[in-house]
Parts: structure tokens; C-alpha cells; sequence
């Protein structure tokens, strides 16, 4: 599979996870959110961010239990909640808030 | 004759091995995890500083770095040698023995 | 919580490979990370060459490997705070503490000796 980001051609997996970490931009973000029907806010793209931030450092996408404390403990309790994030990303914040990152999928997500 | 080394000498023997039957003259290129038999500080550092003014001794530097090691860490007297070199080795001595 | 607090087991990851070298350590990582979803008591122990997995400065770009030394420092993030590694195989290998890329506890033989007497279930790698 494959997305057309701004006439450059992008490989994805089945599951349309990026296959090259590299090959991410804000506008393959918002070409995958629009595959899912979800316009990206401010609100999506703090998590974005703060998921390739979290990747960069650690190799790998944190499991939704570490990703919410940890959005807990930069971004504050009211976004530290699953129901805040679940609003956000309704097919799940880790799954697939990782996706539109640009990152793999969680491990142990299945 | 080319002894390649590719396991830790502090897991298996295949090190101890190779240096009871390695000669003078001969080459050993310690490569993956074999290359912590080159570094200084370990209980294996004499054995190889008295064995590199007998034997040509290198080390693979894509598999030292990978483990965090530099040269600095090796052994004075082992050379550094990269894929290209690991082939040109090869090619030069026969034969090889992999101890595994 | 209560009625949970009987489920509750001893796990220890017990490694004692060095990383790239074989599969081992990065397959026991990630067995710890989604493990680490059952909220069980874990503990990991570096013994023998398992102490180079925490090794600073892996640079794995020219084995076109994955570098996962960084994920060592994430385990924190997952509840997964008890580490430790065994002093002789740290000596043996002229390593100290300050050359890892998480803080440890340093246990002798019989400290590692008694942590693994405690498990419910040891896992070796």
C-alpha cells in the first residue's frame, strides 16, 4: 500500500503504518488522519508531537497506559485521561495518534 | 590461516579454542560479538596482548561501535578493519576457520 | 485493587546475552515491555554478558541495525523500576555503573543468589 503525499509516492504497511520513518511530514499526518475522516487540530497535533518527540528518545511508541500518564505529566491531568484522548483519537490514542506520527505501532497492540 | 571469532569469549570457549590452535604467523579477526575478546580492562586482555606479538589480530569496527566500543577500548596492537577489509582478509588466507 | 492483589506474581528477566549478536536481548525487552500491561512485580538481572546490553554510546548505523539501548531508559515509564546486575560480570568486564545507560543496583552472589529465590517465575534469556 501506498499514500501520495504533495506528488511524492509513500509505502505503508497493511495496516497503512508508515514503512520508513523518514518518510513523514505534517502533510502525510494529515493525508493519513483524512483516511480515518478526522481533520487534525491543534489539540491532535500536541499528541503528534509529542509521540515523535517520545520515539526519538526512547525507539519505540509507548503503550497507551505510559503514553497517557506520560501526556499527564507534560500537558496536565485534563489531557492525561484516556476520555480526552479517546475524543481525539476514537480508533484509540496510541494506536492511532502512532500512526499519523508516522511511528509503528505500539508494542503489544494488536 | 584466517581463525575468525564471532562469540563472546566470556559465553562460549570457541576463543580459547582458537588461540590453543592458532600459530605464529597466523591471523584472527574477532567480528558480532567475538569483539569483546579485543577490549582492554577485561579478564582476557593479557591473553591478548601476549597473543597480537604472535598473530595478526583484527577487529570489525561496524560491530565495535554497534556495541558501544571505540577503538580507543581495544587492545594496543589489534587492528581496526571494516567490511571491505573483512573480505580482503578472507580472500588472502587460506584456509579460513570460523570457530563458532 | 484488593481482590487484584492475589494475582500478583514475582517475575524476573534473567539476561545473559550481549545485544546484536543474537536475538535474544531485544526479544526479552520487548516480552518485558508488553508484559509490563499485567501489572505484575517485575525485575530485570543483567548477569554475565547481559551487562553489555546497558552499555553507553551504541552506534548501530553501520550494522543497519535497530539501536534499542534507548528503550532501557523508557522501562521507567512503564512501572518497570528494578534492575540489577551482577557485580562479578560487571568487574570481568572492566565496567562500572557510570558506563550504563540506566541506574542499577549491584548485587554480589548471594544478593542475586536471594532475588532469585524470591520469583514466582524466572525467565532467562
Amino acid at each position: 500500500m501506498a499514500i501520495e503525499v504533495n506528488g511524492k509516492t509513500i509505502e505503508t504497511d497493511e495496516e497503512g503504518y508508515l514503512v520508513n520513518l523518514a518518510d513523514w511530514n505534517e502533510d502525510a499526518a494529515k493525508i493519513l488522519a483524512a483516511q480515518d475522516e478526522l481533520e487534525l487540530t491543534e489539540s491532535h497535533w500536541e499528541v503528534i508531537n509529542f509521540l515523535r518527540e517520545y520515539y526519538d528518545e526512547y525507539q519505540i511508541a509507548p503503550a497507551v497506559r505510559v503514553l497517557t500518564k506520560a501526556i499527564g505529566k507534560k500537558l496536565g491531568p485534563e489531557k492525561g485521561n484516556s476520555k480526552y484522548l479517546y475524543e481525539l483519537f476514537p480508533y484509540g490514542p496510541a494506536k492511532q495518534a502512532c500512526r499519523f506520527a508516522g511511528l509503528p505501532k505500539p508494542t503489544g497492540c494488536v | 590461516m584466517l581463525h575468525t571469532v564471532n562469540k563472546s569469549p566470556f559465553e562460549k570457549n570457541s576463543l580459547e579454542t582458537c588461540l590453543r590452535f592458532a600459530r605464529q604467523g597466523h591471523t584472527i579477526l574477532l567480528y558480532e560479538d567475538g569483539i569483546y575478546a579485543a577490549l582492554k580492562g577485561t579478564v582476557f586482555e593479557a591473553k591478548m596482548t601476549a597473543t597480537v606479538t604472535n598473530c595478526k589480530i583484527y577487529v570489525l569496527v561496524p560491530d565495535l561501535e554497534a556495541r558501544g566500543m571505540r577503538m580507543d577500548n581495544v587492545v594496543a596492537g589489534i587492528q581496526p578493519v571494516d567490511y571491505a577489509g573483512f573480505v580482503d582478509l578472507v580472500v588472502e588466507n587460506n584456509p579460513v576457520q570460523a570457530w563458532l | 485493587m484488593d481482590e487484584m492483589e492475589g494475582t500478583i506474581k514475582k517475575f524476573l528477566y534473567l539476561n545473559r546475552r550481549a545485544p546484536y549478536g543474537t536475538i535474544y536481548a531485544l526479544e526479552s525487552l520487548e516480552v518485558v515491555l508488553i508484559g509490563a500491561a499485567f501489572d505484575q512485580d517485575v525485575s530485570l538481572a543483567f548477569i554475565d554478558d547481559g551487562v553489555y546490553q546497558l552499555k553507553k554510546n551504541q552506534d548501530t548505523v553501520k550494522v543497519e541495525m535497530k539501536n534499542f539501548s534507548p528503550t532501557y531508559r523508557a522501562l521507567e515509564g512503564y512501572d518497570v523500576e528494578k534492575l540489577y546486575v551482577d557485580k562479578a560480570s560487571l568487574e570481568a568486564r572492566g565496567l562500572t555503573t557510570e558506563d550504563l545507560v540506566v541506574p542499577v543496583q549491584v548485587l554480589d552472589v548471594a544478593q542475586m543468589t536471594e532475588l532469585m529465590a524470591q520469583q514466582d517465575v524466572v525467565l532467562s534469556f
